[in-house]
């Protein structure tokens, strides 16, 4: 499908999903996060047929902070990037619609502090427990370990 | 299972429990540790407790130039760490229009094909060795040296090559570089039917494989799992193919995807493109063309402003660079897809209901590169 068809295909699911096309690599949607879950079911099972997410990325975008989710179809072969940002800290788990989260939201935890809800094993993944901040975040300082430059 | 159960007649007590296997545990090669959840010797749950080895490479990256990023990317995964600093580079120069020489892309095609064999030669190596077969792990080994010769020759090091750069190569290859993949060809072919001979065909280890860690089609692709692991499951994944990069839509090669998705699946996936890489291999070295190995850049690359994804064929499977940039001389977020983080999500599944020793089996088919997945 082309970028304007998989634009008129979501559109048609929901409101409030905002596109761009020109200047970027791949279509790019940014999705409020009331609707992020309805999103990728309707990603995963809709006519766009999105099954493989690669890539899940928090990233810091300063006010607030956001996850970015790639995905691509097995069948069509085109790729599409969701964008989601949250002012606290929260979002909910897309764990059970793509099990390839179970693992990335932990690290997004870890690594950028931001919450998810309803995920079964919210823990540090790479960190110690007992680690103090979250060392992706913009604002995080580590005066021992880290280097500025 | 409950937690307890007390047999009547002998009065044996029966529990879950659990055990470590490692952090230091000579068949993950690595610093990985698994918590596993026993039932006897039965497998029901696998926790994976990562971190051991993170550096915080996507944090380092923030502060460093895209010069310098290169240089991390082959810690990563190092056994493909040419593949890993080729993903830095063409994402670098597709988001500045950098144009490399058809000479670059086809030494870049030639070494990303001897480093996945040289990887799979040492992922061979150790699968017997896990299995049980120390003899294995010799052969591998005497045919990985030769590669490693010539990596030492035109790259200067013989692992952690860094001979990418944003623009091209860091130097001209050797003169001999020819000569010597052409001899390393010609003893490989008469080396890896030796390779099946020895082990493929082998009863025990057949028998340690088939039917061990069956991977479904839909759970591999919802776990996000690539490269010859996915493939054993039929799944058409090879980015290769896919979104073809350097000279990979010059060469003709086939694409190995094998129904079953068991261990001995993804076992047989590698040692079927061990051939194809030699294929890919074979068309292009002769055919090295004229040009210039570099395209002359600054010392500091600042991207525009903007996303940008470039995903590669590691040894392991599809390799993700994503770089956020705000135009500044240093990523404001890099981001690394790596393929041993998504292949580790499904271990747990997989092995639930085998025993200990078949989950050493189930891990070296799915070839975990410990650094890679700490990052």
């Amino acid at each position: 499908m082309t970028n304007t068809e998989l634009q008129t295909l979501m559109s048609s699911w929901m409101d409030g999903l905002e596109f761009a096309d020109e200047g970027v690599q791949h279509l790019t949607i940014t999705v409020g996060k009331e609707n992020l879950r309805n999103l990728m079911l309707k990603l995963r099972d809709g006519e766009g047929a999105f099954d493989y997410m690669f890539s899940l990325t928090a990233v810091d975008w300063g006010k607030e902070r956001g996850m970015v989710y790639h995905l691509e179809s097995t069948k069509h072969r085109h790729i599409i990037v969701v964008h989601v940002t949250t002012d606290d800290e929260v979002l909910d788990s897309i764990h059970d619609i793509y099990p390839t989260a179970i693992l990335n939201e932990r690290e997004a935890f870890d690594l950028m502090g931001i919450t998810f809800n309803g995920h079964p094993d919210l823990r540090r993944l790479f960190l110690q427990d007992d680690w103090v901040g979250h060392p992706l975040r913009k604002d995080y300082v580590d005066e021992a370990n880290m280097i500025v430059r | 299972m409950t937690t307890t159960e007390i047999d009547n007649n002998t009065g044996l007590v029966t529990q879950e429990y659990k055990i470590n296997m490692g952090p230091q545990h000579p068949a993950a090669h690595g610093v990985l540790r698994l918590v596993l959840t026993l039932n006897g010797e039965i497998i029901e749950k696998v926790e994976p407790d990562l971190g051991y080895i993170h550096r915080g490479i996507e944090k380092m990256t923030e502060r460093d130039t895209y010069k310098q990023i290169v240089h991390l990317t082959d810690r990563l995964d190092y056994l493909s760490s040419h593949i890993n600093n080729e993903a830095v580079c063409l994402a670098v120069e597709n988001a500045l229009e950098i144009e490399v020489s058809d000479r670059v892309k086809v030494i870049r095609t030639i070494i990303g094909e001897l480093t996945r064999l040289a990887s799979h030669q040492l992922w061979w190596g150790v699968m017997g060795m896990d299995i049980g077969a120390l003899t294995t792990f010799m052969y591998a080994f005497r045919d990985r040296e030769l590669i490693n010769d010539i990596m030492e020759e035109t790259c200067g090091t013989r692992l952690t090559m860094n001979y990418n750069k944003p623009g091209g190569l860091m130097f001209d290859i050797h003169p001999n570089f020819q000569k010597r993949v052409k001899e390393f060809i010609k003893q490989f072919k008469v080396s890896l039917p030796e390779y099946n001979t020895l082990l493929s065909g082998n009863v025990i280890f057949k028998k340690r494989l088939q039917g061990i860690g069956y991977m479904s089609k839909e759970d591999a692709i919802a776990y996000g799992v690539s490269g010859p692991s996915a493939r054993g499951s039929n799944i058409s994944c090879d980015v290769r193919k896919i979104h073809p990069y350097s000279a990979y839509d010059k060469v003709d090669f086939k694409e190995i995807l094998i129904e079953g998705g068991d261990s001995y699946d993804r076992y047989m996936v590698r040692m079927f493109e061990m051939e194809e890489s030699m294929k890919i291999i074979e068309q292009l070295i002769d055919n090295i063309p004229e040009g210039d190995f570099e395209t002359k850049t600054s010392a500091i690359l600042k991207l525009p402003k903007g996303e940008y994804y470039q995903k590669v064929e590691s040894a392991r499977g599809e390799f993700g660079v994503f770089i956020v940039s705000d135009g500044k001389k240093s990523p404001y977020r890099m981001k690394f897809r790596s393929p041993g983080f998504a292949n580790l999500s499904i271990l747990d599944k997989i092995s639930r209901g085998h025993k200990i020793a078949d989950l050493v089996a189930i891990m070296s088919s799915l070839d975990f590169v410990i650094p890679d997945i700490d990052r």
